[in-house]
């Protein structure tokens, strides 16, 4: 062997580490979560790597609580509704951001970024008086309001941007053909915006289905719960034993729908994201 | 079909005046041509007779009815525009129903005009593609279509040809001329190339920094520029501009000397023009004779474009650095490096004042 071809061999060999690496390091937490939900809870606090049966009691025993199932429901009631009124609220501001011209129009849109620069932290006790003055604690409606509020800005960011690039004798022509602004943003922009729509909407589905902090706060039973307080909240027959078992079978239940999306609109959401950087 | 009247129209963006006091009448079935250079305000113009935008001040009338203040969709035009703007996720035919849908029509009445346009267009076999399949002349012609389909009072037309390549675009030119023929609809059409202006007009109105300079037919603006701005922008290649000064009028108009040419007697009246007043000569290329000299007053030919059909010559000129130039069939006994003096036909010679207005022959004032 020639040290050219030495040379060549290790950096093929070093290349494959780094992915081995990067591949662990990324994978490796939710293979340990899938594995833990499939293993009886016997097992639990022997350390091994590999699955040696399928047990699946974890799944059984989550699903045949009420309350889990009712947090499922409530959290696809939730993450939807935010998702429909983001994007419709979105496309509508973006039209009149991104098209029609008029004073303040820069400082209507820092306004909206740096609303969303606030940590939910920070607006926690004055949300909570918004929402007990309006009677939606307790209530999924009271957090549909809440994570509109911050999914809104990236919403309406996003959509300006991208109809900022649609060309203006495309709305003319519409004008021409005698559309009204409403029939312009619905049949002729709408076609042409569902990758930006499909990034904004997945990644506000992803950031109302995970959310905690609101959730814990205005909520307070368990019917009116949505998926992560509720998985926060299983408990064991004893306070000394945490069932991680229960736990990782309702994580990685509840990540599924989420993995199923992204791959249903992976291209879209490319493309989408880079609709901006370069004109195709 | 409809005629079209602007009546003092003025339009302001912010501080900038871009349409200045514009009077015009568009008669039933015309075909006007808005030319210019870039940023002299013809498109801007146009839509304020499309509606795109608002008119600050003046009346405009279509028909018989002012429309100042009538969306778009009733004022009943059609507009094509510069990219075409079709509609990318519908079809050809979609695009062309999209108006008379958004105008609830019957089902029967959109298909019966789509099938009809189409038909004029020769667009039946496309009619399900989307417009990325077609080819940019059959987008121009989709784009035509979509304006027509609604049966426009007036047909607008934005530069509708600057995104085709050259030879489409001639072959698209003679497609509108012969549209106009047969559909005998008034149009409107903006372009800044003089030959598409001059080829497709029924009555050509130059525009320069918003103003109207002169409005006629090719012939009338060609033989008889009002402006030393539409005497350039007219014609190609462009007319020859000399420095001269008037000597005196003379009972058959005037006597004109300019450098390197000497004294021409010129069927131009004088005016209010005395003698010693600096004009501007203007020969367009095809009446400037050449004859052989030597000496200062000869010009010395620096370069000769020969065009198959015909042969360019150009000149150094004495003042100014624009090459003047010589135009004659070919073939040229000129060579490049030779001496030789002007010429000018004197029936062809225009006579410009310091404000660049023509100076009127007297010929022509009596025939008018």
């Amino acid at each position: 062997m020639t040290s050219r071809q030495l040379n060549k061999l290790a950096t093929r060999i070093g290349f494959w580490v780094l992915v081995a690496v990067v591949l662990i390091y990324a994978i490796f937490p939710f293979y340990y979560a899938v594995i833990t939900s499939l293993k009886p809870s016997s097992e639990l606090f022997s350390v091994s790597y590999w699955l040696d049966s399928l047990d699946f009691s974890n799944y059984v025993a989550i699903f045949s609580q009420g309350s889990f199932v009712r947090a499922i429901f409530n959290s696809i009631l939730v993450s939807i509704s935010v998702v429909a009124i983001a994007l419709l609220l979105g496309i509508t501001a973006s039209y009149a951001l991104g098209r029609v011209r008029f004073r303040g129009r820069t400082t209507v849109m820092l306004v909206i970024l740096g609303v969303s620069m606030f940590p939910q932290v920070a607006v926690l006790s004055g949300l909570f008086e918004v929402i007990r003055g309006l009677g939606l604690y307790n209530n999924p409606a009271g957090l549909i309001l809440s994570y509109t509020i911050f999914t809104l800005p990236f919403t309406v960011w996003v959509l300006t941007t991208f109809m900022k690039q649609l060309p203006q004798e495309l709305e003319e022509a519409a004008i021409m053909d005698g559309a009204t602004p409403w029939v312009t943003i619905t049949k002729v922009f709408l076609p042409l915006m569902w990758p930006a729509m499909a990034t904004t909407g997945l990644l506000a589905f992803i950031a109302a289905w995970n959310e905690f902090l609101f959730a814990l706060t205005f909520t307070l039973s368990d019917d009116q719960r949505t998926v992560p307080v509720a998985i926060a909240l299983i408990s064991g027959g004893s306070q000394h034993e945490l069932p991680w078992g229960p736990i990782m079978a309702a994580s990685v239940t509840v990540t599924v729908p989420l993995v199923v999306l992204v791959m249903i609109f992976q291209k879209r959401i490319v493309s989408g994201l880079t609709a901006g950087a370069v004109k195709g | 079909m409809a005629s079209v009247t602007l009546d003092k129209i003025n339009k302001v963006f912010g501080h900038d005046h871009i349409i200045k006091d514009v009077d015009l009448d568009i008669g039933n079935g015309e075909f006007v041509v808005f030319v210019g250079p870039s940023g002299c305000g013809k498109s801007t113009l146009l839509r304020l007779i499309a509606g795109l935008e608002s008119i600050t001040d003046g009346e405009l009338s279509i028909g018989e009815q002012v429309v100042n203040e009538l969306p778009p969709r009733e004022r009943g035009v059609g507009m094509v525009f510069q990219s075409y703007a079709l509609y990318p996720h519908m079809t050809v035919y979609e695009n062309m129903a999209f108006g008379l849908k958004l105008a609830k029509e019957s089902n029967e009445t959109i298909e019966e005009r789509v099938m009809a346009t189409a038909r004029i267009l020769q667009l039946e076999e496309l009619l399900h593609r989307k417009p990325k399949a077609l080819s940019g002349g059959q987008r121009q012609r989709v784009a035509m279509g979509r304006a027509m389909a609604r049966e426009p009072r007036i047909l607008l037309f934005d530069e509708p040809l600057s995104n085709l390549d050259a030879s489409l675009r001639v072959q698209m030119r003679n497609e509108i001329a012969r549209l106009h023929h047969r559909l005998g609809s008034t149009m409107v059409y903006v372009t800044h190339d003089q030959v598409e202006a001059m080829t497709l007009a029924d009555k050509i109105v130059v525009l320069n920094a918003g103003r109207v300079e002169q409005v006629g037919t090719p012939q009338e603006l060609y033989q008889r520029p009002l402006t030393k701005f539409v005497a350039g922008f007219i014609g190609s290649p462009t007319m020859n501009f000399l420095p001269a000064e008037l000597v005196a009028g003379t009972a058959e108009g005037c006597r004109v000397r300019a450098n390197g040419v000497g004294e021409l007697p010129l069927p131009q009246e004088p005016g209010r023009h005395d003698a010693g007043d600096a004009l501007t000569l203007g020969v367009r290329p095809e009446h400037l004779g050449l004859a052989p000299a030597s000496g200062d007053n000869a010009f010395e030919i620096v370069n000769v474009e020969y065009l198959g059909n015909e042969v360019y010559v150009y000149l150094e000129p004495k003042e100014g650095d624009t090459l003047l130039i010589h135009r004659s069939e070919a073939p040229s006994r000129w060579q490049t490096g030779e001496r030789v003096a002007l010429v000018p036909d004197p029936e062809h010679v225009h006579l410009f004042d310091a404000e660049n207005r023509a100076l009127v022959a007297k010929r022509a004032r009596s025939v008018a």
